[in-house]
């Protein structure tokens, strides 16, 4: 080893400044009495590991809420004989649900080729297994129920077969309406129930924020494109009512140290803002009658807010005084 | 025990998986000179590829942490505490008291193993002595494990690494353990910190180093396995001096499955109010 290697200019550049100012920043020799300030943990190293995943989560997350959540609105039409309503709902909940997602979900493995081993075991104690089986549960229902409504729209079938249809048709719909429910709020679990402290810590609240932002967005969705009715109103009022609720929420149950990734940082500016475009934002617009604004302002909000809960669990799981601040909590 | 030689665990050839033998791994730093050839052994015997060569100027540790493509990680950890009775300092009683203590981290192998829950694919299995075992082939590299292990041990392996996209962690040499041999960090550790051996032999031997270490001036040894958590104890625990944070180890591990109930109940709530609101909204306002 000579003199010039980099690790030995490296030690006569912390010795300089440490001579100079007392204190140095950054890398170099974390020891006890030493000029460089201790950080927590083993120098600092994350004690869980921050999530993997990439944009493609968030934006599977957002449809997926968007799908099931059609679906569930589709039931609400055909059980009260809004057909087009039904119709337009069942295509935004199979393009979304049956197509987008799980084109989304896949492209986020690392080896996507091994789709399908997701479907080889059912555990009910992994949210990653049981999303998996209620994304195809809700495929299996909502494409044939999407199907079966158009062929009764259409009067292709005469007679009987048009009457077996429209019963089919309703049939597949609630039930893709019921698994779509469960598309939608599972996502909450699935980082609820993990060992990222500032998720956790959050995982009562973050079902209701998934599930009721999927219920906006689908309401949104519909209204942008041409189903300007009170009944979609009234959802985008119930939507925006809770999200502007979990705004509060999330204000006052603070956990210190442990949760500080959803309080400072970029990535609690992206959940606050996203809250505040789903939440008091598209409320006010809703109120003053502006719904396209409201709409808008809703979908972009739902999709903020989903990227910035990832981006919390990758700052709070790198953060190693999180863990330990929530398990002495 | 040290000195045992040929006679020793870590030496014998066993029949562990036949006889579905809970086995585990017990690591002293008390013992350990920081050779790094645990790190060496695992990676040559498991063909585990380089993950960078990078100065980190923490130490001598350049390794960093446990991951994808580290199995074995050697702590160097430098405190300004007396390690026992030893006098810190060549010359004089006055100078700060300072120790080196190194550390040889591992997968813990837990008795209710996050991983192993959250995986969707069935990949991850516990094995007949109770190591927790990633199948390769059968991992998707869905990530879940990743955010479900408490200890924050395995990872996703990136590309262009060999075998990229799959998540990885120490196998517990299970390849090597169906043919009786010892894991391959045990078997190279001159000065035996690494013990492997029978779970209830290990933990009685663990024990009895703890007192034997605080008789001896070590005041905070202690043992770590967090039997009092919902991991329920770990097949590979330690022996650590000073806190378990200084380690990066976490103090209170729990198992994510036990946030399920609360997350769950809140999802079905949440599904039973959107349906409700939605069917609320077509009778009343259309």
């Amino acid at each position: 080893m000579t003199t010039n290697s980099p690790s030995e200019k490296r030690l006569e550049e912390l010795r300089e400044q440490a001579w100079k100012e007392g204190v140095v920043a950054g890398k170099g020799v974390d020891v006890a009495g030493g000029p460089i300030p201790r950080k927590p943990g083993y120098y600092g190293e994350p004690v869980v590991k921050p999530p993997v995943w990439t944009w493609e989560v968030p934006l599977y997350f957002f449809f997926g809420g968007m799908a099931g959540m059609s679906a569930v609105i589709a039931s609400g039409a055909v059980i009260f004989h809004h057909l087009d309503l039904a119709r337009t709902a069942m295509w935004v909940a199979s393009i979304a649900g049956a197509i987008l997602s799980p084109i989304l979900l896949i492209m986020d493995l690392g080896r996507p080729h091994l789709f399908l081993n997701m479907l080889r075991v059912f555990k009910h104690r992994s949210a990653m297994s049981m999303g998996a089986w209620i994304l195809s549960a809700f495929g299996a229902c909502a494409v044939p129920g999407l199907i079966a409504l158009e062929l009764h729209a259409h009067q292709i079938f005469p007679g009987t077969l048009d009457q077996l249809l429209r019963v089919a048709a309703g049939i597949f719909i609630c039930a893709a309406a019921i698994f779509g429910t469960l598309l939608a709020t599972y996502t909450g679990v699935l980082i609820g129930a993990t060992a990222i402290p500032a998720w956790f810590l959050h995982r009562t609240l973050l079902p209701i924020h998934f599930g009721t932002a999927g219920l906006g967005s689908a309401a949104a969705a519909l209204e942008l494109l041409g189903h300007r009715i009170p009944t979609l109103n009234f959802i985008g009022f119930y939507a925006a009512g809770i999200e502007t609720a979990l705004l509060i929420w999330l204000s006052v149950d603070k956990h210190g140290a442990a949760d500080r990734a959803i309080h400072e940082h970029a990535s609690g500016w992206l959940i606050r803002i996203g809250e505040i475009l789903n939440g008091p934002l598209a409320l006010v617009l809703r109120f003053f009658g502006l719904v396209p604004f409201a709409a808008v302002s809703f979908l972009i909000g739902a999709l903020v807010s989903r990227v910035g809960w990832i981006a919390v669990g990758k700052v709070s799981g790198s953060d190693p005084e999180s863990v330990f601040a929530a398990e002495r909590y | 025990m040290i000195g045992e030689g040929i006679r020793s665990t870590n030496q014998r050839k066993h029949s562990y998986v036949r006889d579905h033998v809970e086995v585990g791994f017990f690591t002293d730093p008390s013992v350990c000179i920081g050779c790094k050839a645990c790190e060496v052994a695992c990676k040559e015997w498991n063909e585990v590829p380089d993950d960078g060569f990078t100065w980190s100027g923490n130490s001598y540790d350049n390794t960093g942490h446990l991951g994808a493509s580290t199995w074995r990680h050697v702590m160097f950890l430098e405190q300004d505490r007396a390690k026992g009775n030893q006098i810190a300092g060549p010359m004089s009683l006055d100078e700060d008291p300072f120790r080196w203590v190194f550390l040889s981290d591992v997968c813990k192998h837990c008795e209710e193993a996050g991983c192993l829950e959250a995986c969707p694919t069935g990949s991850i299995v516990r094995t007949e002595v109770g190591s927790v075992l990633v199948q390769n082939d059968v991992c998707n590299g869905c990530g879940y494990c990743v955010v479900s292990c408490p200890f924050g041990v395995i990872d996703r392996r990136p590309s262009p690494l060999p075998d990229a996209g799959g998540a990885f962690k120490c196998t517990f040499c299970y390849d090597r353990q169906k043919s009786g041999l010892v894991p391959a960090c045990a078997k190279v550790c001159p000065t035996e910190s690494i013990v492997f051996g029978r779970l209830d032999d290990l933990r009685a031997r663990a024990t009895e180093r703890v007192q034997q270490l605080q008789q001896s001036g070590y005041n905070d040894a202690q043992l770590y396995d967090p039997t009092e958590t919902s991991v329920r104890g770990i097949h590979a625990f330690f022996l650590i001096l000073g806190e378990p944070e200084a380690y990066g180890l976490p103090p209170k591990p729990q198992i994510p499955t036990i946030y399920l109930k609360s997350a769950w109940t809140s999802a079905f709530a949440t599904a039973i109010a959107s349906i409700i609101a939605t069917l609320l909204a077509f009778a009343f306002f259309s």
